[in-house]
């Protein structure tokens, strides 16, 4: 990177000025979304909106009165971890097989395995919703676990693939003939030199797992729901109340945009497969 | 029963067969060499003895016992890469104890054992460094001390040395030789650089295509190479090989037509022109410094190279007469066997 001052012409004024009208363009919901959370909601249906305003905090109090915040935070925070330690348990031991023992197969393998993320999850809702009403859990955090899990699961494998082939193969030749087990060669010299990968991978299964809103609505009713089902359930047949709305959605999306902003070094590397160093 | 034996070992990767039925015994504290050209199997070979590439036929023993179906982990060989394939999350003094750590040995043989080939690599001020740290002779050392800490029955190299600069190359050919002669341990060292084979080697075995062409010493296949294919491969610059029916007149040549004559460069010796046994024109001059090679193209286009050890006043373009050591002369037939003088 040169330290010299920049050169401006026409055509980097033209980029700059573009992907600051793209980071605003994106950056405005979440930037209204939060104005709106402290305004009343006479304020927030007020035509021209307001900008300037004096803030008041009832909307939270309000939300909390109404539903449970804290039973679904805790529903969304369990769920994902939950469903993140799950998905890597399985999705780590299917990567290694697939990155150190390849055959003809294992690439047609990940393809099929990538495929089932492109079928609208709605496809899957009838039998997975009958197997969780059979099995007695409905409105279960195990149900919503399970199915972020298996849900995500695609992804975590193709990420975890992608980077342990960037770790040589002859370190762990060099395992096994200083005598480890396949258990000793995972955990003594394949985790530790893949730390960062689990890590970033875990990371976007969190994230993603967290703002999943489809299982969450549709398994879920008064015991299990995240908060995205917290969110839905200001859509009432009286109207939407907007500033109440927009207090409850604040509250859903804050841990996890103030969690992904001090790991976005490791998401973003995570989702590059270390391609970007 | 020979320490090492392999019999009629075969390995196959899909159709394709990479190793065509090798018999080889190996006595205990040999060194022995796989040489050969790229994709020859010598490595192959190598990986079936460590364990790492399964034998489809034939069988491996090892010390009397029959090790074919036996896994890497409990064949009792260690294994030094040409990657080094270091332990990078590990210390040196990590990575050299790691065999141990895993077999649950107490600390102070551990101590004891690590710090004694240590002491015998030079690697003793570098034990808390990391791989990343050190130089990559460094890192070579480890990885052999990493194999003798284990004080395995049989040593396996897979190229050490091609990753190192021409002058750590000689350096670090030396110290193995010298961990060879104070540890006398059995030793299979794989390698396509015929200096390390001539050099390092009690026995060479020379690979082409999954098979075996020559097993001897190192002096063995340089004087009495038993084909074409080993003549051309054992030696620096090549055998010159001319065809035999340009040699009409050159002393009694038992070879029938379609055969070849080899003379190692050492055995020309280059005259004034008009003079000599064959006539040629001088290609090329490589000035050496201690030798001297001089390329030469007779005149039905054979080409040769003679070595001496002067310096010369030839220069390309000049025509000479080249006289070839008929004592020194190797002889073979059209399927490039050798024939007997």
């Amino acid at each position: 990177m040169s330290d010299r001052p920049y050169k401006w012409t026409a055509g980097l004024a033209m980029r700059t000025a573009g992907a600051w009208f793209v980071t605003l363009l994106v950056f405005f919901p979440l930037f209204w979304l939060g104005l709106t959370a402290f305004k009343t909601e006479l304020q927030a249906i007020a035509v021209p909106p307001l900008i300037v305003f004096a803030p008041t905090l009832e909307n939270f109090t309000a939300v909390q009165e109404r539903s449970d915040y804290l039973l679904y935070a805790q529903n969304s925070l369990v769920t994902s971890l939950a469903s993140t330690l799950l998905g890597l348990a399985i999705a780590a031991p299917a990567a290694y097989s697939m990155a150190f023992f390849r055959t003809r197969r294992t690439r047609d393998i990940l393809m099929w395995m990538l495929s089932t993320k492109m079928m609208p999850a709605v496809g899957a809702l009838v039998p997975i919703y009958v197997i969780a009403q059979v099995t007695g859990l409905l409105d279960s955090r195990i149900a919503l676990t399970v199915v972020f899990a298996l849900s995500n699961l695609p992804i975590m494998v193709w990420m975890l693939y992608s980077q342990f082939r960037d770790i040589p193969n002859e370190i762990l030749e060099a395992a096994r003939m200083d005598g480890a087990s396949v258990w000793d060669e995972f955990r003594q010299v394949l985790l530790p030199l893949s730390i960062g990968s689990l890590a970033s991978t875990g990371l976007l299964c969190l994230v993603l797992s967290w703002n999943e809103a489809f299982w969450s609505l549709n398994l879920t009713a008064a015991k299990a729901g995240t908060l995205a089902a917290l969110i839905a359930s200001y859509s009432s047949p009286e109207g939407l109340f907007w500033a109440k709305l927009s207090a409850a959605s604040v509250m859903a999306i804050a841990p996890i945009v103030v969690f992904g902003w001090f790991s976005q070094k490791q998401l973003v590397q995570g989702l590059t497969f270390g391609a970007v160093k | 029963m020979a320490f090492i034996e392999l019999r009629h070992v075969e390995k196959f990767f899909g159709s394709h067969q990479a190793i065509k039925g090798i018999d080889l015994s190996i006595e205990r504290g040999e060194f022995v060499v796989f040489v050969g050209p790229s994709g020859c199997g010598k490595s192959t070979l190598l990986r079936m003895i460590a364990g790492l590439e399964s034998i489809d036929r034939g069988s491996l023993w090892l010390d009397g016992k029959d090790i074919t179906a036996l896994p890497s982990s409990k064949r009792d060989v260690a294994m030094v890469f040409q990657s080094y394939a270091l332990y990078p999350h590990m210390d040196v003094f990590g990575n050299m104890s790691f065999a141990l750590k895993l077999a649950q040995a107490p600390v102070s043989i551990i101590q004891e054992k690590v710090a004694r080939a240590a002491k015998i690599l030079g690697l003793e001020p570098y034990l808390k460094r990391t791989p990343r740290e050190l130089s990559g002779g460094q890192r070579q050392r480890v990885a052999i001390g990493r194999a003798i800490v284990r004080a395995p029955k049989v040593f396996l190299f897979d190229e050490p040395l091609s990753n190192l600069d021409a002058a750590l190359r000689g350096q670090t050919r030396v110290e193995i030789a010298k961990l060879h002669r104070e540890l006398g341990a059995t030793t299979i060292y794989v390698t396509h650089d015929q200096v390390e084979a001539m050099t390092l080697a009690d026995r060479v075995v020379v690979l082409r295509d999954g098979r075996i062409e020559q097993v001897g010493s190192p002096l063995e296949l340089y004087d009495r190479p038993a084909n074409q294919f080993v003549a051309q491969f054992i030696g620096t610059p090549q055998m010159n090989m001319v065809p035999v029916d340009q040699l009409q007149g050159v002393g009694n040549l038992p070879v029938s037509h379609g055969g070849f004559v080899g003379v190692r460069p050492e055995k020309l010796a280059l005259r004034d022109a008009g003079s000599g046994q064959v006539q040629a024109r001088v290609e090329l001059i490589e000035p050496l410094g201690a030798e001297t090679l001089i390329y030469v193209s007779t005149e039905r286009g054979t080409p040769l190279v003679a070595r001496q050890n002067e310096r010369t006043a030839l220069h390309a373009g000049d025509r000479v007469g080249v006289d070839l050591d008929v004592t020194a002369l190797h002889l073979f037939d059209a399927t490039g066997q050798r024939v007997a003088a």
